[in-house]
């Protein structure tokens, strides 16, 4: 048992400001998730209430267990885009009947709940996560099927989500539709691909080809309720397992499905009585400064996220620039990985790969703080090997089975984004704060990047090189990436699951944690690649 | 003496216990099957089992009692009060038996158990008595006039008759309760007094000539002539009319040679004059003022004369004041000025009363005498009195003070009672002026002394308290994510919202718990301080109230200063197979049902009687709520029904189709 001490002052007016900073921030993304909430505006919420069904996010909230907490996942998919911010589906994990959910709900107020490229990959994205922790499946269904006019962008890769759901059912991870209205053509196959399904009496409409197209198909008359209403599924055709007589009844009885899947988590349980960490969560708004280039203790940080403020450093005097260690939180054991200084060396890189082994060894899950700027330049660097030991982290982190947890802290640029288990590295779960920034490298460098070599192709030229040119190209340039940097853009692109609070970070890492639990939590035997010494 | 069996059930078996164990005396309980894990069962050195459950069956059967005494080894039989108490039969057959009766001698008993007879020997002793009317030849001046059961009390063959006209349905009424409660329909008129005062004098009497009149008791708050508040001494009393009524008692005792503890019962008019009214040969429910104000263990003395001690020549003079009252399992709603109490059952939850200083014991401070404790089940059986509550102070306004904190304070949970309306007695402003009399419900009118102790507001904030101790316990019992905070959200959309309901009130809370506090709609300016299943602090603009809160099934108890409130939970999903058909009646108390009206099918009008319900010795009428056709009647006569079993189900009637 070592806690942590705190060296933060939070009277201090570097601390103030920095805290202004965050909120500012934090006030910016919260005007982005209220779009989300707001669903298809006004108009359509009005329309949808009139026509006595709960809205998407009505629905989830009478299906969690009540007072339990839910992670909404993605909620700023298609931000930046064409599309409506959240890609009118809401997708997230929650507690049903005591048992962690991947929980996915169209939002039928935006354009009647059509999927477009961003629903669909919002969509993937939650797949991906409830078969990587086997989190049942409950879809939430009313949807007006693909938006037609973005096909191309949707059909053949939309495939994917019938897949998903009958490969989750071969896992024995169970799926559970509950039809509250449309769910047509394409869509049919969503209930025709869970485990169970339920279906709203006299609202939905689940069938391969409506009366319009049976008309043109085979000349019979037909109607909805005939077709593919809920009765009809549920005493005919018996794709219904279960008729509700309303929404509510129907959220009842996908929560009495729930309650009898017999739930068992394969994972370790958690200690039990753990401790809050000693240090205020408060104090997060004023650690990060809102210059990047101003590097901050992450211990610091590691004090208010994890169990009691109890950590225990690994290799603490080598390779100082990144912190290596081992804590809980919320009762369950992790490695932690955080940039100290921004840069990361050689002796980081080695420390890196040695501890995802150990944490490989005891099947302990790691969780990364990011704030690099990535692995060190400079001839010195290059001849000791940097890219040697900058490939040893990569491929410990790549190999490395034990499940990782990512947080965008501040920095995560160029390499080091990988080294320490950025999006193509597949962690389970990775969050950002408002303060992150993610780009190949920094918008400042890039634009000098860009300059000098611009600068020497001219001079190879022969022509003259315009400074004034020059600066407004790097302005631009900077602008540019700055923007694609921030951790909105991201979030919208999904390469994050969701902009968190940093108040927030234990309380997200610990659901995190206990939804990956669902699976096992299993450490690589050997399985490495080769590890360039 | 040495091993005493309690004829009896109840606060007064255990009461005759304690007394009993004070002395050293062994003790035997009956138990009927209901009451197999009664306290008073579970409390008797032995306990012998009466099969059955209703009175008949069980505690009225004397000869099982007698048998019981002889298989335990009992050497004495107390009969308590009710039941077998007043049955010169009973007491014959316990002496027959050889045992020791620890009551007045059967004779007496008889003697005072007819009215008509008691009265005539009154009269000729000397005590006031109202004269007794003929009926054939009462008169409008006579009027209001009264119509008793010459046999039992309690009420019960009783009616008040305002208009000649209902003179002989009043009759009637009373001779078919009377001959059902008492086995004798004997019934006989007198005057009625409209704000008498109910004034009784507690006797004693040993076998040696020594006779005490031990000090008076005021009972007069009454409902369907059952006592609800008793006090010693009367308010109305002065010195004068005390040496009175003490001498009239003392004379009606020694008229007719009485041994024992009895109560000779007086009707006192507005001008200080009294009339006999009855004597009760027996311990009265409302003994422990007289012991409280006295310092006397009545029953003890009941035990000492019965082995054949001496009384001392005077009884210990009264100090300060006592004020006992019953706490009954029941509700009572007004309709059309007309008062329906209904018995109440289930299961008491929690029953604690705080500050308690003693039980079954008098003295100074706080007295409980409960028949009941937390986990009891309370049936249908018997008569619905939990507890006797009582206070003794130096003055009677202290004494009302202590008693009505206690009970506002009480927590009673499972089991609706009349605590309120104890409470609100006990603080009326008429109540403190010594102001009491019969008519002391309708004067100040039920609807408004039965009103619940918590207002509107203080109901809201309950509700408020309930939803947050319900979302402490939601987190504390959750198997998974327990320890993260209560209902978070990285993207919040709406609170968490609870549904509860008092009566017609509907409470719909709607809360966040956030990084900031708590959030909740409709509740501005309250925060919360803490949180746990059981207690609830939230801070009320600046003023911190703690609320206590307990779970039971559907129903959240929450107790505070402010009153206690029992809500039902709304639960969060409807079944729509328990959904109950439109229309349908559902029995507002367990009972029988004695009496169909209609059959199914039948065509009715609102206000129609279906049916009639059978709950302690009460029968309720059971009506149509609108116009319309009796579709479904799943009940007939002697069906028994638990609260909530439907009883008849009135559909709209379709113009012009035959049912």
């Amino acid at each position: 048992m070592t806690a942590l001490r705190s060296t933060v002052d939070t009277r201090a007016g570097e601390f103030a400001a920095n805290r202004e900073s965050m909120l500012e921030k934090l006030a910016e993304i919260d005007a982005e998730h209220a779009k989300a909430v707001a669903g298809g505006g006004e108009k359509y919420v009005e329309r949808h209430r009139k026509r006595g069904k709960l809205l998407a996010r009505e629905r989830i909230e009478l299906l969690l267990d009540e007072d339990s907490p839910f992670l909404e996942l993605s909620p700023l998919a298609a931000w930046g885009s064409d599309y409506r911010v959240g890609a009118s589906v809401i997708t997230g994990i929650g507690v049903v009947e005591g048992v962690e959910c991947l929980i996915s709900a169209s939002d039928p107020t935006v354009k009647g709940g059509a999927s477009n490229p961003w629903t669909t990959k919002k969509s993937f994205r939650a797949a991906d996560i409830a078969a990587q922790n086997r989190l049942p499946v409950i879809n939430l269904v009313e949807s007006g099927g693909a938006d037609l006019p973005t096909q191309k962008e949707i059909f053949i890769p939309g495939g994917r989500v019938f897949r998903d759901l009958t490969r989750s059912s071969a896992a024995k991870v169970p799926t559970v539709a509950l039809v509250f209205g449309n769910s047509t053509a394409g869509g049919a196959y969503l209930p025709g691909m869970s485990d169970y399904v339920v279906m709203v009496k006299e609202r939905a409409k689940v069938f391969l080809g409506g009366p319009p197209l049976v008309k043109m198909a085979t000349g019979e008359e037909s109607d909805d309720e005939s077709l593919g209403g809920a009765e009809m599924h549920a005493r005919t055709s018996g794709l219904a397992d279960y008729l509700a007589a309303d929404e509510q009844d129907a959220i009842r009885l996908g929560r009495s499905i729930i309650k009898r899947l017999n739930w068992r988590k394969q994972g370790p349980l958690p200690e039990p009585g753990y401790a809050e960490p000693l240090f205020d969560a408060e104090d997060l708004l004023g650690i990060v400064p809102s210059d990047l280039k101003i590097p901050f203790d992450p211990r610091e940080v590691v004090a208010r996220v994890v169990d009691g403020s109890d950590f225990d450093e690994f290799k603490p005097l080598y390779g100082p620039s990144l912190v290596t260690g081992w804590a809980r939180i919320h009762g369950y054991p992790v490695g932690v990985l955080a940039n100290a200084q921004g840069v990361l060396f050689g002796e980081e890189s080695q420390k890196a790969a040695q501890f995802i082994q150990l944490a490989n060894q005891i099947d302990t899950p790691l969780v990364l703080l990011h704030n690099t700027t990535g692995y060190m330049v400079g001839k010195e660097y290059e001849q000791s090997g940097i890219i040697k030991h900058g490939a040893l982290m990569i491929n410990a982190v790549s190999n490395s089975k034990v499940p990782h947890l990512s947080v965008l802290m501040g920095a995560s640029y160029g390499a080091g984004h990988y080294g320490m288990c950025g999006r193509a590295y597949d962690p389970r779960f990775l969050f950002a704060w408002p303060s992150a920034k993610s780009a190949v490298m920094g918008p400042a460098q890039l634009a000098g990047v860009l300059s000098i070599v611009a600068r020497a192709a001219a001079a190879n030229r022969g022509q003259d090189y315009s400074e004034d040119n020059d600066a407004a190209m790097r302005a631009m340039v900077e602008a540019q990436i700055e923007a694609e940097s921030m951790p909105m853009f991201l979030s919208g692109m999904l390469y994050d699951d969701g902009i968190i609070d940093p108040r927030d970070t234990r309380t997200v890492l610990g659901l995190s944690l206990s939804a990956i639990h669902n699976g096992p939590v299993k450490g690589a035997e050997g399985g490495f690649g080769v590890f360039r010494m | 003496m040495r091993n005493l069996l309690v004829a009896n059930r109840g606060e007064i078996a255990r009461r005759v216990f304690r007394s009993c164990r004070d002395a050293g005396i062994g003790t035997v309980a009956v138990f009927s099957d209901a009451d197999a894990r009664a306290p008073h069962t579970a409390e008797a050195d032995v306990a012998v089992r009466l099969p059955g459950n209703a009175p008949g069956e069980t505690y009225l059967r004397g000869e099982l009692i007698v048998k019981a005494a002889a298989d335990a080894g009992a050497d004495a039989v107390h009969p308590g009060y009710g039941f077998l108490s007043e049955n010169a039969a009973f007491a014959q057959s316990v002496v027959d038996a050889g045992l020791t009766w620890v009551g007045p001698p059967p004779e007496a008993i008889a003697t005072m158990g007819s009215k008509v007879e008691s009265k005539r020997l009154m009269a000729e002793a000397g005590v006031p008595v109202l004269a007794e009317l003929d009926p054939a030849g009462v008169t409008e001046a006579d009027l209001p006039l009264l119509v008793k059961a010459s046999a039992g009390g309690g009420g019960r063959g009783m009616r008040v008759v305002r208009k000649l006209g209902e003179l002989a349905e009043a009759i009637e009424g009373a001779r078919a309760e009377a001959g059902s409660a008492f086995g004798d329909p004997t019934v006989f008129c007198e005057r009625y007094l409209e704000t008498g005062r109910h004034i009784e004098v507690q006797v004693l009497a040993d076998r040696h000539g020594t006779v005490w009149a031990v000090g008076e008791r005021e009972c007069s708050i009454q409902r369907r002539h059952q006592k609800v508040v008793e006090e010693a001494p009367s308010p109305f009393v002065d010195p004068a009319m005390r040496a009175e009524l003490f001498e009239a008692a003392r004379k009606a005792t020694q008229a007719i040679d009485y041994v024992g503890a009895g109560t000779v019962e007086f009707l006192a008019g507005p001008d200080g004059r009294f009339y006999f009214l009855e004597m009760n040969t027996r311990l009265q429910v409302e003994h422990p003022v007289t012991e409280n104000v006295t310092g006397l263990d009545l029953v003890a003395l009941q035990l000492s004369i019965a082995e054949g001690a001496k009384l001392p020549p005077e009884p210990p003079a009264a100090q300060g004041h006592a004020i006992e009252v019953r706490l009954y399992a029941e509700t009572v709603t007004v309709q059309d000025g007309v008062a329906d109490w209904q018995p109440q059952s289930g299961t008491l939850h929690t029953f604690e009363v705080p500050g308690v200083d003693r039980e079954f014991t008098p003295g100074a401070g706080l007295r409980l005498d409960s028949g009941v404790e937390s986990g009891s089940v309370v049936g249908v059986h018997y008569d619905p009195m939990l507890a006797k509550v009582i206070a003794w102070a130096p003055t009677r306004d202290e004494a009302s003070r202590r008693l009505a904190s206690a009970l506002a304070g009480a927590k009673i949970h499972g089991v609706v009672t009349n605590r309120d309306l104890l409470v609100n007695v006990l603080r009326h402003e008429a109540f403190l002026a010594g102001e009491t009399d019969t008519a002391f419900f309708d004067r100040h009118g039920l609807a408004t002394l039965a009103k619940p102790l918590a207002t509107a507001d203080a109901e809201r904030l309950s509700a408020l308290a309930a939803a947050l101790a319900d979302a402490a316990g939601n987190r504390a019992g959750a198997r998974t994510l327990g320890r993260l905070p209560s209902g978070w959200r990285n993207v919040r959309s709406a609170g968490q919202r609870k549904e509860f309901s008092r009566g017609d009130t509907r409470y719909e809370v709607v809360y966040a718990l956030t990084r900031d506090g708590l959030r909740a709609e409709g509740y501005e300016g309250v925060e919360l301080v803490s949180a746990e299943p059981g207690r609830v602090v939230l801070d009320v603009s600046g003023v911190r109230r703690a609320f206590t809160v307990a779970r039971h099934g559907s129903e959240s108890f929450v107790d505070s200063v402010l009153g206690p409130v029992t809500f039902a939970v709304a639960p969060r999903f409807a079944d729509p197979a328990a959904a109950l058909a439109a229309g349908s009646l559902v029995a507002p108390m367990p009972g029988t049902v004695v009496r169909l009206a209609v059959a199914a099918g039948a065509v009715v009008a609102a206000g129609d009687p279906l049916l009639w319900l059978e709950a302690m010795k009460m029968e309720h009428r059971i009506a149509a709520p609108a116009d319309g056709v009796v579709t479904e009647l799943p009940v007939e006569v002697g069906s028994q029904v638990e609260v909530g079993t439907i009883l008849a189900v009135v559909g709209e009637a379709v113009l012009g189709e035959s049912v």
